[in-house]
């Protein structure tokens, strides 16, 4: 069974149905890639998954428990972090600030400790330098370049090491050089066990990085399967050219 | 700069303790009593405004639950003038929790001015409440607490000051420790992206609730302090809607957010509103002053006093190095920057 599993999610904005029927799996270990053009339902259903969108008469589950509707706290706390494709950090913070806000998975007593010496600390630093922003840590992470930003919140997800991460659009408006260095942290973490589920426009991106992609349109799910195979596929490229 | 700061709070803290034995005069003491209730409500308030961004305009609710719990217990229980009543000041907090809890639950389910405008709206129907339930607040002929006979000149305020003192250094002491802990964290989280904190497992809803609540304990206690220095309370009085603008213009004044900012709006406030009205001789009159000040600080200094002084250091430091060239520029830029911004204050001060 799919780690992560959507059945049958429909979503409608007043008279826009933004998901009609999208039935995703997620395998554990994989890259799996989600494209389709503007408006197709990425995002929305990215939210449905979260928890930052109620759905109806549908099931998503992840890992044997249902997270249907469930809160965003809990579906990150159960595993499952995100980005947002307008990154979303918390500008007022610092960096290293950033960092542990998102590290309250240890129960309610660390609450009443210092952040700053929990054991998570050592952590966030490491990620800090993983991502290649422990010179900024102590700057206001709204100072930071477009770039910068998509970095921190890529790496305070980490944080609290999730076992699968929803990337919306991590390359959006990033340089090339950035792109590559995205690329090859996210082939590593895919390597120590991390499950990707990502969106991106970027195709060359999608292509080599995903195992499997998966393409939406109006909503659905018209095709997946494997890069090649969807590349070429003819239903693809009728949506995408806009027919 | 840093080995310093010990020494000038030490220094500060002598200076508060000794303040009343240095100035024995009945009429600058008891500015001084205001001045400290004042600032523990501004300080508490500022723990729950100021780190979540939720700014709540019905805190002066819970002063008048505080007043009214201390003079209708003292009543009851036929409490004596002396230091007995004291003794009541964390139960009027306790009581102020009881009603902030479902109020705090209700409002902060909103956001915004939404929750401002419910707010202001709760402290009005507390208000009217203590005009007409008479049976309990005695309406609009008000409540008197007893009246400590044996306190008398200079000696009167004394046992006001150093309770209200103790209160205080509670409050500071609460709020630094809260924004040092991961708690304080999500509250500052909260304040900047409410949403994004909930999905990184931040439990907002509790964590709002807490802050909302804590805060309202320190109103109660203060307004049943203030009640029982006043020695007669009445609604108009025990709940005025400009106890929560007082407390809002010291915090922004001083810096929202800050710990040693509200602090020193009290410092500021407190004394100024009591000179305007000597000076004018026509109470009320210093609301004129008030609300210019609001307008000015607002227009001129939207930060507070202790964020742009702080600015003002970050910026001589590194205006040397480059600016915005390059990588490092960048970050000299954005550490000028966070001085103006940052009321991400760790130290705090008193
Ligand atoms: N909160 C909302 N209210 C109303 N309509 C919405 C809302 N969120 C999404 N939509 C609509 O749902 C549809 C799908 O939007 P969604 O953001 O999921 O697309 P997307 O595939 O992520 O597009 P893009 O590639 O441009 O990011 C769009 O037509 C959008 O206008
Ligand atoms: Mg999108």
């Amino acid at each position: 069974m799919s780690l992560l599993q959507t059945r049958a999610v429909s979503k409608a904005f007043g008279g826009v149905q933004a998901l009609d029927g999208c039935t995703l799996g997620v395998e554990r270990g994989s890259l799996t890639g989600l494209i389709g053009p503007n408006g197709s339902g990425k995002t929305t259903l990215f939210n449905v998954m979260t928890g930052y969108e109620a759905v109806d008469g549908c099931t998503v589950t992840f890992d044997g428990h249902e997270i249907t509707n469930a809160t965003p706290d809990r579906v990150f706390q159960l595993g499952i972090g995100r980005t947002f494709q307008l990154t979303r950090i918390f500008p007022r913070l610092t960096v290293l600030e950033n960092m542990h806000v998102a590290a309250q998975r240890e129960g309610w007593r660390s609450l009443f400790g210092r952040w700053s010496s929990s054991r998570e600390h050592q952590r966030a630093l490491e990620l800090l330098d993983f991502v290649g922003l422990t010179r900024l840590q102590d700057v206001p992470a709204g100072n930071l370049s477009y770039g910068q930003k998509k970095l921190l919140e890529f790496a305070y997800v980490l944080v609290a090491e999730p076992d699968v991460i929803l990337l919306d659009e991590p390359a959006g408006g990033v340089n090339p050089t950035m792109i590559h260095y995205l690329t090859d942290r996210i082939r590593e973490l895919n390597q120590r066990g991390v499950t990707f589920l990502m969106v991106e426009h970027n195709m060359e991106f999608v292509m080599g990085l995903c195992d499997r992609v998966v393409v939406m349109n109006h909503g659905e799910i018209i095709a997946e399967g494997e890069p090649e195979a969807v590349r070429s596929d003819p239903k693809v490229l009728e949506a995408y050219l806009g027919a | 700069m840093k080995a310093l700061r010990p020494l000038g709070l030490l220094a500060l803290l002598a200076l508060a303790v000794l303040f009343p034995l240095l100035f024995p005069n009945p009429a600058v003491d008891t500015v001084a009593v205001l001045t400290v209730l004042f600032a523990t409500a501004v300080t508490a308030w500022n723990t729950f405004s100021g780190y979540s961004g939720y700014i709540s305009i019905g805190h002066a609710a819970f002063f008048g639950i505080g007043s009214y719990a201390v003079a209708i217990l003292c009543q009851d229980w036929h409490v004596p003038g002396g230091y007995l009543p004291f003794l009541l000041l964390p139960l009027a907090g306790l009581i102020a929790v009881a009603f902030a809890i479902p109020m705090g639950w209700i409002a902060l389910r909103t956001r915004k001015h939404t929750f401002v405008i419910l707010t202001i709206a709760m402290f009005f129907i507390m208000q009217l409440m203590a005009f007409n339930l008479r049976s309990v607040t005695n309406g609009s002929r008000g409540m008197s607490l007893p009246i400590p006979v044996s306190w008398s000149g200079a000696f009167y305020d004394l046992p006001f000051y150093y309770v209200g003192l103790a209160l205080l250094l509670v409050a500071v002491a609460l709020s630094w420790w809260i924004r040092n802990s991961k708690y304080g964290l999500g509250l500052l989280a909260i304040r900047d992206d409410e949403d994004r904190a909930r999905g990184l497992g931040v439990r907002t809803g509790a964590f709002k609730l807490t802050a909302f609540v804590l805060a309202a304990f320190f109103f109660g206690m203060v307004g049943g302090l203030h009640a029982y220095f006043v020695e007669s309370i009445f609604p108009a009085f025990a709940f005025d809607p400009l106890i929560d603008l007082m407390v809002a213009l010291m915090a922004f004044l001083g810096g929202l957010g800050t710990i040693s900012g509200p602090l020193l709006g009290a410092v500021i406030l407190v004394p100024a509103q009591q000179f305007f009205t000597i000076w004018f001789n026509k109470p009320g009159f210093y609301l004129m002053i008030y609300g210019a000040m609001f307008l000015a600080i607002i227009l001129l200094l939207p930060q507070g006093i202790v964020p742009a002084l702080r600015g003002r250091f970050t910026k001589a430091e590194t205006l040397a190095g480059p600016v915005r060239s390059g990588d490092d520029g960048d970050v000299a830029a954005a550490v000028a920057w966070a001085g103006d911004v940052g009321d991400g204050e760790r130290g705090g001060g008193a």
